[in-house]
């Protein structure tokens, strides 16, 4: 697997100059070759980061202007009002949504990681009949839309177990598998060579312990990429808690009470761009101190093979 | 092989342990909702009274007369098809580019995939107000240019696009999947090719291409069924840019504007969890579930490298 990291430190190297030890008209022709090249890839790419990173300066710019100004066409605030962000803080619900959405993908990660564990192994590693046919249905539930079984599991759930109104619909599922990280998790542990369980077993170590003592701390990589993605898949998720928690207000999540808050602000853009900014501050604080995890959790999934 | 315990029973004992967080989840939150789902497939059933059986009754309904299915079943297939080639295109592109950078690649690689991170309905909402036809930001910056922009998620013609931009602003992770691809291809092929003077193109063509087909292959399947399961974003636009005021329980019309942004999913919520037509909504999640199911067996018949590095 090739290794990526997204830091942000420039990776150092000699391209433009120094190209060539040679001299001669053909060597300086081939440099200055080099150097226009280099030029141009950066500047395509300066252009595209700019495309990239202006709606993030525009969100930014307009949550701190005036309730007036925001509703202008103007790009750059007159004056600060860093109090748009307490406003939005002091919205009824907004701390309940947060602690909801914390809950949510806090307690939703945790399950994941535990169920996925044992199984991932058991597919990379076990051999038994029947295991191309339990890949192939775990790739099956990974593909498939969540609106295809949403309405019986809706009805277990609200008419059996009374749960409606609640996030636990979406979180009790999450200690039985989730496709996705039972997939790359085995994807990851396929790389791990056999000869470290062989040498286990001969040490004397059964399954259970193999897997807790010897392959989990191998794994860490992996669990902490599957960690992270269904982390952020239960922060972003808008459909399972519309589902499910729409109408008890008080079990909002942030991705859901967001689009409501801005129904409410109607006219204040400032204050639904401070929102949006501080639903996506999680997302990016994470990233920023579990980069190489993730890179590799999303190269992990499609470049196997 | 190495694992083996003294007998066999043991060991299929121990199989099954370790798959039953798997196995239990399958079967009660998957074979059953879907066996439930053809079921009620055909049943009348408002979820109050008792489900009653009308045969093909809400199939033909579907097909035949329901006014909505027409749009969201065009929506859905034109947003897989244009979304999905735009994505692999642009992908591919940001991967050769940040390839073949020299200088600040990290920084790079960070600005290009970040939008990817940023949730989905805060993205939403963030590129409904940059689009604002009359204060969003971005038709201030064409309006200095001389350009009058469009309406953008207000035009039902400019919807579509609209939220394929911001599907687009959102690749980085197909970024980081060819970039990966792109350097697992072997540099002496490069060298060999340059020897034979092959240009840029021709290197593209018949080294970098055949190398990495397999993940373009990979990127479509897969790209195919995320935009068949199109959702929030499309009914978050429709509904900040419908600019109406939506307390919890109000309905309103789908898809604003004109339908343009209805997806199939989307219909299968307002059937299922607003008109309580379970049977209808049942039977639309059926058709996503078929193409679905096609496209994934298209996936694995491949061999895209899901089911690759079995041994």
């Amino acid at each position: 697997m090739t290794s990526t990291t997204l830091s942000p430190a420039p990776t150092p190297t000699a391209a433009p100059a120094g190209a060539s030890r040679q001299r001669g008209p053909a060597a300086a022709r081939a440099r200055r070759k080099r150097v226009l090249h280099w030029i141009a890839v950066h500047c395509v790419a300066i252009a595209v980061a700019l495309l990239f990173i202006l709606p993030f300066v525009f969100v930014f710019l307009t949550s701190v202007m005036s309730d007036s100004q925001a509703m202008s066409g103007d790009l750059w605030p007159d004056s600060w009002h860093w109090e748009n962000y307490k406003a939005v803080f002091e919205t009824d619900g907004f701390l309940d949504w947060w602690k909801n959405s914390l809950l949510y993908a806090g307690l939703g990660t945790v399950f994941t990681v535990c169920s996925a564990i044992p199984v991932a192994y058991a597919l990379a590693k076990f051999r038994f009949r029947g295991r191309r046919t339990a890949m192939i249905l775990v790739i099956s539930t990974m593909m498939l839309p969540p609106q295809v079984i949403v309405i019986p599991m809706y009805l277990v759930w609200a008419q059996q177990f009374h749960l409606s109104g609640t996030l636990w619909p979406l979180i009790i599922p999450m200690a039985f598998g989730d496709a996705y990280s039972i997939f790359l998790l085995r994807q990851f542990l396929l790389t791990i060579p056999k000869e470290y369980i062989e040498s286990a077993k001969v040490d004397g170590c059964g399954e259970l312990r193999t897997l807790l003592k010897i392959i989990v701390p191998m794994a860490k990589p992996g669990i902490a990429a599957i960690a992270l993605f269904q982390f952020f898949y239960c922060w972003n998720d808008y459909f399972g808690p519309q589902i499910y928690a729409a109408q008890n207000p008080a079990s909002w999540t942030l991705s859901y009470g967001l689009e409501s808050f801005k129904s409410a602000h109607s006219v204040n853009w400032n204050l639904t761009m401070a929102a949006t900014l501080l639903v996506m501050a999680p997302v990016c604080i994470v990233f920023f101190f579990a980069q190489k995890a993730f890179v590799e959790g999303v190269t992990l999934t499609g470049v196997k093979g | 092989m190495a694992l083996t315990l003294s007998n066999p029973a043991r060991r299929r004992l121990r199989t099954l342990g370790f798959l039953s967080p798997w196995l239990i989840g399958f079967s009660v939150f998957f074979a059953y909702p879907l066996i439930a789902t053809v079921y009620f497939s055909f049943m009348h059933y408002n979820q109050i009274q008792k489900p009653d059986f009308v045969g093909l009754r809400n199939w033909r309904y579907v097909f035949e007369q329901m006014p909505l299915f027409g749009p969201a079943l065009w929506n859905t297939l034109w947003l897989v098809v244009v979304m999905v080639a735009l994505r692999v295109i642009f992908g591919l592109s940001l991967g050769l580019l940040i390839t073949k950078i020299k200088t600040g690649a990290g920084f790079f690689r960070t600005a290009f995939y970040l939008p990817y991170l940023a949730p989905p309905v805060a993205a939403t909402v963030a590129f409904v107000f940059l689009l604002n036809p009359s204060t969003g930001p971005v038709n201030e910056v064409l309006a200095h240019l001389g350009i009058t922009g469009p309406n953008w998620f207000n035009d039902a013609a400019w919807a579509k696009p609209s939220l394929v931009m911001l599907s687009l602003w959102g690749i980085g992770d197909l970024m980081v999947i060819f970039m990966a691809a792109l350097l697992d291809v072997p540099r002496e092929q490069y060298e060999a090719a340059e020897l034979d003077g092959a240009g840029a193109w021709s290197k593209f063509r018949y080294v970098t291409w055949p190398s990495i087909t397999p993940i373009v292959m990979f990127a479509v399947v897969t790209g195919v069924v995320q935009t068949m399961q199109y959702y929030t974003q499309a009914l978050v636009a429709g509904k900040i840019a419908s600019g109406v005021s939506i307390g919890p329980g109000s309905v309103i019309q789908p898809g604003y504007p004109d339908h343009s942004t209805l997806t199939v999913p989307q219909l299968v919520y307002s059937m299922g969890f607003q008109n309580f037509n379970t049977g209808a909504a049942c039977v639309l999640s059926l058709v996503l579930f078929a193409i679905a199911m096609a496209v994934t067996m298209l996936l694995m018949r491949k061999r895209s490298g899901l089911l690759a590095a079995e041994d």
